[in-house]
């Protein structure tokens, strides 16, 4: 299939169709919209379901329901709505049932603005919603990305029944790139010895909930999926590496802030600086043993993010203190430009750096008296 | 190779739509692409632009802080990116919808009466093609053809019968440049 332009949303979007998406319940927000809009038209289109719910919590529980039937489905929204999505999230993971979620990240906390930010990395990542579960999280950095991910979203939903969630700021949302879209997928309904899905009179009845009443039971449930989320861990990890061979520096960035790394980074390198670029796709399960491998042969980390540090602490983990992390981010949905990393780049290649002084601090005293 | 563009007016202008037609011609012609929009809630009748980054390898950031090419079809675009530009950058300006020169001569500022060559044409919509035209003749990767053929491969059918304006908007606005910048020279 020949590459054409998409943008990111409508992408997403027509990605998750062609992947076999057989429902689809959201309610719009920017910069997310385009989303919901391009599939109100292409789902009835095809004879699948498409419901502008009352609103988030509408959506989330739809999605909740129509999960449990087995089916390809998703959710799309953006910082604020997929903070009321909150409560289902975690019912959708304690009924162990596959899910996609797509989270268009803006500017916050609240009401924030309307543009690009990674500043719900904790709240993906590291739950969200209340209880014990750790969902998938990819973030792409590209438009194709974006479209290759949403095919994976849905088999690694499946294959864990686990939520997937696809992070991505307004950029990615936003813009065009060329793509090359994959074939459209026929629905082939797997036989799920776990879905509700009619039992026709044929088989014992099954029950999905996230009712535990006995706390023995429910600790069971705890450890049943934790042990789901070591395989995950063990076998889904995914990054894209640039310049790292000889790097004695390294940045670390998701999403938009590593693809403006990278701009940096080919800077830095025309000058003769060794700098290298580690782009989490996964930030759900984290790529902690590459970063633990590059921390025996490298000088120091940059962790740049649009937000206050987020994973940071998640690279600090790996780091272990070894060697210095420094930080450098923007907020609010500002969107760095190179030559903020490049002047971090430099100001690494110049002065000692120390790993007595967390990074967030450093920075704050940075931004806040330059 | 990496080129940055900006294409900035008012709302209604075509605006992003000009910054979509120089993505389709680079990406027609092989190269890595990347168009983005602003978003903000400004876009409803004031100002919006649009950046369009061209490479040969995988682009990094899709925004650019000091761009060599832009586009501005109106004075206050004019007014907020003459500073911001790359020395030695091109700035085609729609000169029908400004009242003063250049600020600056470590520029090439090309002035084009973009609105009064669209209705020449006999049609005010072309004046985006005719800037698009303009900025061409400082952007040699994406060529007068290669544009005119991304214009035919993906406009749609209903808008195909508008091509050969179209093609003289384009044609127009790059003569207007190629002749001041022979001067310049």
């Amino acid at each position: 299939m020949p590459k054409e332009l998409w943008k990111g949303n409508e992408a997403i979007a027509e990605a998750s169709v062609r992947a076999g998406l057989e429902a689809y319940f959201g309610y719009p927000i920017t910069p997310q919209t385009e989303v919901l809009e391009y599939l109100s038209r292409r789902m009835p289109e095809l004879g699948r379901a498409f419901v502008q719910a009352e609103s988030e919590l509408g959506a989330i529980n739809m999605v909740y329901g129509a999960a449990c039937t087995g089916v390809r489905v998703m959710s799309s929204s953006s910082s604020p709505g997929m903070s009321l999505m909150m409560e289902g999230v975690s019912y959708i993971a304690g009924t162990e049932v596959p899910a996609v979620l797509v989270n268009v990240m803006r500017g916050g906390p609240g009401l924030g603005n309307i543009a690009p930010a990674q500043a719900d990395y904790n709240q993906a990542v590291h739950g969200g919603g209340h209880g014990d579960y750790q969902p998938i999280v990819l973030a792409p950095a590209s438009v194709q990305e974006a479209i290759d991910l949403m095919g994976l979203s849905f088999d690694l939903a499946e294959k864990y029944r686990s939520i997937c969630m696809v992070i991505l700021d307004g950029c990615v949302g936003q813009m065009m790139e060329p793509a090359q879209m994959p074939e459209m997928k026929p629905i082939k309904r797997a036989n799920w010895d776990w879905a509700t899905d009619g039992k026709m009179g044929k088989r014992e009845r099954r029950i999905l909930s996230s009712i535990y009443l006995d706390p023995i039971e429910e600790e069971k449930m705890n450890l049943r999926v934790l042990k789901r989320w070591k395989t995950i861990e063990a076998n889904e990890v995914r990054y894209k590496e640039y310049f790292l061979d000889d790097a004695e520096f390294v940045i670390i960035g998701f999403g938009t802030a590593g693809r403006v790394a990278l701009s940096a980074v080919r800077e830095a390198r025309a000058e003769g600086i060794k700098v290298g670029l580690l782009r989490p796709i996964t930030v759900s399960p984290f790529p902690f043993e590459v970063i633990d491998q590059l921390t025996a042969r490298v000088d120091a980390f940059l962790v740049t993010e649009m937000n206050s540090g987020q994973m940071l602490e998640d690279v600090r983990l790996a780091v272990k203190g070894r060697v210095p992390v420094e930080f450098y981010g923007r907020m609010g949905g500002v969107v760095p430009f190179p030559d903020e990393i490049l002047n971090e780049i430099h100001r690494m290649a110049k002065v000692k750096l120390s790993v007595d002084i967390h990074p967030r601090d450093a920075w704050l005293e940075r931004m806040t008296h330059a | 190779m990496q080129k940055e563009i900006i294409i900035s007016g008012f709302g209604g202008q075509g605006v992003l739509f000009a910054g979509q037609v120089i993505a389709y011609a680079a990406m027609d012609s092989g190269k890595e692409v990347t168009w983005i929009p602003s978003y903000g809630p400004e876009m409803r009748g004031g100002t919006a632009n649009c950046t369009v980054v061209i490479a040969d390898h995988e682009i990094g950031s899709p925004l650019v802080k000091n761009p060599p090419l832009v586009i501005a079809l109106n004075l206050p675009s004019f007014d907020k990116y003459e500073p911001m530009m790359q020395t030695g950058g091109t700035l085609v300006v729609n000169q029908s919808m400004v009242d003063r020169g250049a600020k600056r001569d470590d520029i090439n500022v090309v002035f084009v009466s973009a609105n009064e060559i669209a209705e020449q044409i006999g049609d005010k919509k072309l004046t985006n093609m005719v800037t698009v035209g303009a900025l061409l003749a400082a952007l040699p990767e994406v060529t007068l053809e290669t544009l005119e053929g991304a214009l035919k491969a993906h406009l749609p059918a209903r808008h195909q019968h508008l091509l050969p304006k179209n093609y003289e908007a384009l044609r127009r606005g790059f003569e207007s440049a190629k002749e001041q910048m022979a001067v310049a020279v």
